[in-house]
């Protein structure tokens, strides 16, 4: 009776209950896009110094992020910050500390080619009129490159998004979670809810990520020109 | 040179994009040996019936006969055809990821399927005529503009084509690089080379032509010898059009 | 440390396989579903991009929660060793599609018409012309796309596949062996991974090199 697993859905508040986990993947990858733009963005200026301290150091941080599985950076934080640092993190918390470091690494490097690809003669005549460092940038850099980046951070926020999925394996109570709780709460009554009930998550995430990825296309493609 | 065997013969083409003909009701016989230029204001159509010529264009109506065969039907094999009618583009599209030489010997091994060895002294002869022997090993982004352009011509040439098309190959060069390409072609001319140019070049057009096609608004206004074509055009366009390129002195 | 390497052996010669046909599908699925956009082909473009759509926009974790819990309630039982890599070919197909699409769309139609011109066939223009260009343009992508997708394949645990997390979680869980489980799958994955990036970018410096570009 296949038709049946779907009445599972709409059994007591089962959908509302599934929205509400959707909602703690949703919250906790904004948190963390939020924390990793202006931790990206402070990283990406670092990254463009000449000095090879900071050079050697912002290196060895983004190779390791990015050849790390997200999912062993969660593991290190969520089970080796309790067992080294001797704090006990909650999973959400490990989740924005993980994803922001992964987001600013990843944001980082978007800045950094966005920095570079501003040609020199920019940096020159803000110089030549006697602007500081940090006025060069306020006023002639960033404005230039926010216009290639917000697409490229729009596009990290549907990323985030897919990869929070990846709480539900250190234990946070997300929508995947909810989604096995009610498949477990009806075993009995409703043996194929879990076709119905993953399939639901599925097209939840879908809707969650599509239109944030339709409208980083709309705006590369608007400000290409 | 026996000039009065038709070699390319084209009756009554049309070409359409959908809005309007391009090219309406052309008709023009190119007969071996000859050098045809073809001129006229841009967006008259030239290039557009340069490429109906092998087929890069699909055409309406008419048709396009090479040898008295009719080439313009379904079932052409254009590959077949375009062995024998050479073409050189305006942005010389040389193949970026091969040497100057794998790009001349892609058609005679892959589609003429030659010996390697025969090709390459062929190529080799080719590209000396055209003073890149030393070339030959370089990739094209190596090259300059007229020298790519040279070696597009010789691409061509290597296949060993009765008739040869030219599409305005002049005019994404450099001045200084113009006359290098056009020697090259007027050597082919001279050669006995069958050929059809689209041109604006005026000067050229007059000393490598044996006739001169006159092209405005998607029809032939004007044909002629060149002398008598640039120093006495019969139609008002045609003169219209030979005065923009004249500048009055003025002290006039 | 030494008493558990061999389990770690183990689970990455798992991750391997697993992670190796994943790609070899997602390759091919990538290469038809780009030349369907490349061709225009009326009905089959519509299909392939829903697929990407669906695919780039949900992640793999819901996707193989679906396969191998979701499907065998309407009688389709899939192994998980089959669900990983179906799950993983159907996420890796459309970001491979997406760099051959891009390499394709890259070389201009001229290419095509000068290859015509000298008595090329279709065929032998795409492969002799089109194909080599667009492939070197597409590889910096390709090789993210692989690095991407061994990535992903650390969630494989969750259909009860005894990979690398798989083995962590368990010395974690229980033995209380943390600092060992989580140093030895830092360095597994590193072992795994580091190899692959560094010849990635050595590949792609390589290509950047030769630099074709007119």
């Amino acid at each position: 009776m296949q038709d049946l697993g779907i009445r599972v859905l709409f059994m007591g508040n089962n959908f509302i209950r599934l929205l509400g986990g959707l909602w703690i993947t949703i919250k906790i990858s904004l948190i963390s896009v939020v924390l990793s733009i202006f931790l990206g963005i402070l990283l990406g200026m670092v990254m463009t110094l000449k000095n090879p301290i900071t050079r050697c150091i912002t290196k060895v941080y983004l190779e390791f992020i990015r050849i790390m599985p997200q999912l062993v950076l969660l593991f290190l934080v969520y089970f080796g910050a309790t067992k080294t640092f001797g704090v006990q993190l909650s999973g959400q918390v490990s989740a924005v500390v993980v994803f922001t470091l992964w987001g600013t690494a990843e944001m980082g490097d978007l800045v950094r080619g966005a920095l570079i690809s501003i040609p020199k003669h920019q940096y020159e005549s803000g110089a030549a009129l006697g602007l500081e460092n940090i006025q060069i940038y306020r006023y002639i850099i960033i404005p230039q490159t926010l216009r290639r980046l917000i697409p490229l951070a729009i596009n990290l926020t549907t990323r985030m998004i897919k990869t929070t999925s990846l709480i539900v394996l250190i234990g946070v109570v997300e929508v995947l979670k909810v989604a096995q709780q009610i498949i477990e709460a009806n075993r009995y009554t409703v043996p194929d809810s879990a076709l119905w009930i993953y399939g639901t998550v599925f097209f939840l995430y879908f809707l969650a990520c599509w239109p944030i990825s339709l409208l980083a296309t709309w705006l590369e493609k608007k400000w290409k020109n | 040179m026996e000039k009065n065997e038709k070699l390319l013969e084209i009756h009554h083409l049309r070409k359409d994009y959908g809005n309007g003909p391009v090219l309406k009701d052309v008709s023009l016989d190119v007969h071996k040996g000859e050098v045809l230029v073809l001129i006229g204001p841009s967006g008259c159509g030239k290039s557009t019936f340069l490429r109906c010529m092998n087929g890069l264009e699909s055409i309406q109506s008419g048709e396009i006969l090479l040898d008295g065969q009719v080439i313009s039907g379904d079932k052409t094999k254009w590959s077949e055809v375009r062995q024998k009618i050479g073409m050189v583009f305006q942005s010389y599209e040389l193949f970026p990821h091969m040497t100057v030489i794998d790009n001349v010997l892609l058609g005679p091994l892959k589609v003429q399927k030659r010996n390697r060895q025969e090709a390459e002294e062929e190529a080799k002869k080719l590209l000396e005529r055209v003073g890149l022997l030393d070339k030959k090993d370089v990739y094209p982004r190596q090259l300059s503009g007229g020298q790519k352009q040279r070696v597009a011509i010789v691409r061509a040439l290597i296949m060993k084509p009765e008739i040869m098309l030219f599409d305005e190959v002049t005019a994404a060069l450099d001045p200084e690089m113009v006359r290098e390409v056009l020697d090259v072609m007027l050597e082919l001319a001279k050669g006995g080379s069958t050929m059809v140019i689209v041109t604006h070049e005026m000067q050229f057009a007059r000393a490598v032509a044996d006739q001169v096609v006159f092209l405005d608004g998607g029809e032939i206004v004007e044909m002629d010898a060149p002398e008598a074509f640039f120093n006495c055009p019969k139609t008002k366009r045609a003169q219209k059009f030979l005065n923009t390129f004249t500048f009055e002195s003025k002290d006039e | 440390m030494s008493e558990y390497a061999h389990l770690y052996v183990e689970a990455a010669k798992l991750t391997l396989g697993l992670g190796a046909a994943g790609i070899l599908f997602s390759l091919i699925i990538g290469l038809v579903c780009s030349l369907v956009q490349y061709y225009k082909i009326p009905v089959l473009k519509r299909i392939v991009s829903v697929y990407i759509e669906l695919s780039r926009n949900t992640p793999l974790l819901v996707q193989l929660f679906f396969l191998y819990f979701g499907l065998p309630k309407i009688g389709i039982m899939i192994s998980s060793e089959g669900c990983a890599v179906i799950g993983l070919s159907f996420l890796g197909g459309s970001y491979m599609a997406e760099a051959f699409r891009s390499g394709l769309e890259a070389i201009e139609n001229s290419q095509m018409e000068s290859g015509l011109a000298i008595g090329l066939s279709h065929a032998q223009v795409m492969r002799y012309i089109i194909f080599p260009q667009a492939l070197s343009i597409s590889v910096p992508a390709l090789c993210a796309n692989v690095i991407f997708l061994i990535k992903e394949t650390s969630v494989f645990s969750a259909v009860a596949l005894a990979d690398l997390m798989y083995v962590a979680k368990d010395l974690i869980g229980l033995y209380y062996q943390t600092d060992e489980a989580l140093l030895m799958l830092v360095i597994a994955y590193l072992i795994l991974l580091l190899p692959i990036s560094l010849a990635a970018a050595w590949l792609e410096r390589r290509l950047r090199y030769a630099g074709f570009g007119n």
